[in-house]
């Protein structure tokens, strides 16, 4: 008896926590990642991790990527755009302030435009900029921007993580004091584990639902597994072991949300090396490759087949798989009538990641099946960047390119892949000068079959981007239009 | 006693400028250049050359050592070429998680060891001994990071009594920190204590053979007297020296237990480093340790000395 009245005693008070903790929703955030930023300036380096942790939160531009991908009014509220397409008369939002208190004006995106284009510029991303003929300050709201030639992709290259507003007087510390205009405020930096922002209480639009941020770093995929499990981190965002994915999807305390990316998977070819320079051998490569048996074995099932260099979620997007239907049977024959009846030999150099290292032995035992016998290499990046990217030196290498609406390194003749076509370059040239949306899908289109019928890469998949939260988190992006992890519109389920 | 330390020390000398001319050369031929690492697929050439002209990867082989070197020297290890930030202020930080861990792991490999080492030599042979003996060489076959994964998995998330990883820092508290650093010391320190535990054994069982043990027992000393009062003290020599190429190797060898426990370490800042090709950042850390391990080795080179007068005498 006296343990049931315990046991009640003990039932009431649980209830009593409980409803304590109903009454008010969490305002803090734990959110993973696995790479840290070097520094901490979006504006000075490609690395993706800047962005996933500061765009949009802390740094914003004049316009911005949605979740969908789209290009919405970021700090610009509205432009104009002149009849020959060359000017862009952007009005700026009224009382954005820094985060250091001084005010938003046209003097501070005429500052960060001509500094990403300057000679010392050290933007990883600099040719958005080098169509920019002139900046000029019309008044402290209006800013006019005029272009060398039309460029109808300048509204969504100001979207850029790269791209966003910085004040002059912050660039000095920049690297390791962010100062921006958006919804949270940077507060620390612990080295090596975890960054931390708060909400911004002056911001200019919707403000931040949560109060507190932590961004914490955990590259280890078994950590990372761990730290989610114990409930160390709220959220994991691009969840390195996809292996795990189905043992949180079974467990009712999380969700897991799988996103598209940005991140075409290819399988590069070095087309000015023989026999790769022939199109024969390299549509005979497409057709040995069993796209699906990748991604089941290198990604859990997780990617989307794709038959060119674009997004599959893009609405502008092609599906041209079948150009490179699975067919060992055809590709021998390719081979054959390439000159390449027995097969032949080159390299195949992969980068770090998961994709690369398990993909590459299976596409190698693939390639086996046809002919073609390839001599793996395990490659760092940096020396990936040094041997493949700088040097083309390599056959074939595996990588994800994920920066978004890529599709003009195709048009760069000294690019590592060395596809030099004048029909695309001048088609890549007709697309950039166009404004109009219905010939510009219409170019996108042609620009996509084309690289598909030259068989320039093997095609592979979209990178997926899973990622682990706990299942009251609302409001978290589930795709990558961008490298970002946009947390202003997060909040907790009560 | 005063010749034997100068001379000691001498070498100390030597061997730290001989290390820093190896690391040096050793990282300067790793291939890799930190600026297009930085920028990416779609930096412009005139872009990377703004960047190396601020990081001055400029210079001649010569001059980059005298000047990394030099700035040693007065303490200034240089400054990062990604985070672009001091390296000293950064390794000083970092060593902040790395020494305490290192320390706490050894204390409790000592504290193991010592006992389980000296209970097991004075029951040579019996079913006690048989046990240590086998726990030990099991604890020196399992593979320390599947260990640390055992333990998360059954403390952190079974039980929930520590958190899977990451570091809170010492402004949270020190028993907060110290918990924080428990499983990953407990990881490092099981194969090192059992190592220890088998020295301190085979140690002692070679002391308790000896002449003036049967001696001390002759004079009328208990068994256990005669351990603790002659065999023990004699024993230590190359205790000492396991304890120190422990030390050293704990501080310089965390890296997988950092990784798996996500800590904002040295380890972890070296791994970083390499694959970022922030070269300089190698150099001052993997310096810095060949000095730990030097200093060190002096250090041990003198409890020597302390522990057995004769070697003071005969040099």
């Amino acid at each position: 008896m006296r343990l049931r009245k315990f046991g009640l005693g003990l039932v009431s008070a649980l209830a009593l926590v409980a409803s304590v903790g109903m009454a008010h929703a969490k305002s803090d955030i734990v959110v993973a990642m696995q790479l840290e930023p070097p520094h901490l300036d979006p504006t000075g380096a490609a690395a993706g991790a800047i962005d996933s942790v500061l765009y949009s939160n802390v740094f914003e531009g004049l316009t911005r990527f949605g979740p969908d991908g789209s290009v919405n009014p970021g700090l610009a509220e509205s432009w104009e755009i002149s009849e020959d397409g060359k000017t862009y008369t952007f009005k700026l939002h009224e009382g954005v302030k820094f985060h250091d208190g001084s005010d938003l004006t046209a003097d501070d995106v005429k500052f960060s435009l001509d500094r990403a284009r300057a000679d010392d510029s050290q933007n990883a991303q600099k040719a958005l900029f080098t169509g920019i003929e002139s900046v000029e300050v019309v008044d402290p709201l209006t800013v006019k921007v005029t272009l060398k030639e039309p460029n109808g992709n300048f509204l969504f290259n100001m979207a850029w993580g790269d791209a966003v507003i910085v004040a002059p007087e912050s660039i000095a510390d920049i690297k390791s004091k962010p100062i921006g205009t958006g919804a949270f405020k940077f507060t620390d930096w612990v080295q090596g584990d975890r960054i931390d922002l708060e909400k911004n209480a002056d911001y200019w639009g919707e403000p931040a639902k949560l109060d507190k941020v932590t961004f914490k770093f955990i590259s280890d995929p078994t950590a990372a597994f761990a730290a989610v499990m114990a409930e160390d981190v709220n959220a994991f965002v691009g969840f390195p072991a996809p292996e795990n994915l189905p043992q949180f999807e079974a467990d009712p305390r999380f969700q897991v949300l799988v996103g598209s990316t940005e991140g075409e998977t290819i399988l590069a070819a070095n087309n000015k090396l023989p026999p790769l320079d022939n199109v024969k051998v390299r549509e005979a490569i497409a057709h040995a490759i069993d796209r699906q048996s990748i991604i089941d074995g290198a990604m859990f099932g997780y990617g989307t087949p794709i038959g060119t260099h674009f997004a599959p979620h893009n609405p502008d997007y092609v599906d041209l798989t079948d150009n490179s239907q699975y067919d060992p049977e055809l590709s021998k024959k390719l081979l054959a009538e390439a000159g390449y009846a027995d097969g032949f030999t080159t390299t195949l150099k992969l980068p770090p990641p998961s994709y690369a290292r398990r993909g590459g032995e299976i596409i190698a035992a693939q390639l086996r099946a046809v002919g073609i016998e390839t001599e793996i290499t395990n490659l760092e990046w940096a020396q990936w960047l040094e041997q493949v990217f700088k040097g083309k030196d390599y056959g074939l290498t595996i990588v994800s390119h994920t920066e978004p609406m890529d599709i003009g390194i195709y048009a760069r003749a000294d690019y590592y892949f060395q596809y030099d076509n004048a029909d695309f370059q001048k088609l890549f040239a007709d697309l950039t000068a166009e404004n109009d949306p219905a010939k510009r899908s219409d170019l996108l289109k042609q620009a996509q079959e084309m690289i598909s019928k030259d068989y320039v890469n093997t095609y592979l998949f979209q990178l997926a981007f899973p990622t682990v939260a706990d299942a009251k988190i609302k409001g978290l992006w589930e795709n990558q239009p961008t490298q970002a992890t946009d947390l202003t519109a997060v909040y907790w389920e009560d | 006693m005063l010749q034997y330390f100068l001379k000691r020390l001498l070498s100390l000398g030597l061997s730290l400028v001989a290390a820093s001319v190896v690391i040096f050369l050793a990282l300067e031929v790793v291939p890799g250049d930190p600026a297009s690492y930085m920028l990416g697929l779609n930096a412009q050439e005139d872009t990377l050359a703004a960047l190396r002209q601020e990081l001055g990867l400029g210079g001649s082989i010569l001059e980059r050592y005298t000047a990394w070197a030099g700035g040693l020297l007065v303490g200034d290890f240089g400054t990062s070429y990604t985070y672009r930030t001091p390296v000293a202020g950064m390794i000083a930080d970092r060593l902040w998680v790395s020494l305490p861990l290192a320390l706490y792991a050894l204390v409790l490999s000592t504290l193991i060891a010592f006992p389980a080492g000296i209970w097991a030599a004075s029951r040579r042979g019996s079913h006690a001994d048989g046990a240590i003996m086998g726990v030990t060489q099991l604890g020196i076959a399992i593979p320390n990071f599947w260990f640390a994964m055992l333990m998360v998995l059954v403390f952190a998330i079974n039980l929930r009594w520590f958190s899977a990883g990451g570091f809170p820092g010492w402004d949270a508290g020190f028993f907060v920190a110290l918990k924080a650093l428990t499983l990953p010391a407990i990881a490092l320190a099981l194969p090192q204590a059992s190592i220890l535990t088998r020295v301190i054994r085979s140690s002692l069982l070679d002391t308790l053979g000896e002449d003036f043990i049967r001696t001390a027992r002759a004079k009328g000393l208990s068994k256990g007297q005669a351990l603790w009062r002659h065999a023990v003290r004699n024993a230590l020599i190359p205790v000492l020296t396991i304890l120190g190429l422990q030390f050293s190797f704990l501080l310089a060898g965390a890296i997988i237990i950092e990784n798996v426990f996500f800590l904002p370490g040295l380890g972890r800042l070296v791994f970083q480093s390499i694959s970022a090709r922030d070269i300089i950042v190698v150099e001052s850390v993997v310096m810095l340790l060949v000095f730990a391990v030097i200093v060190v080795n002096f250090a041990v080179d003198m409890t020597y000395a302390w522990v057995d007068p004769r070697l003071r005498r005969r040099r």
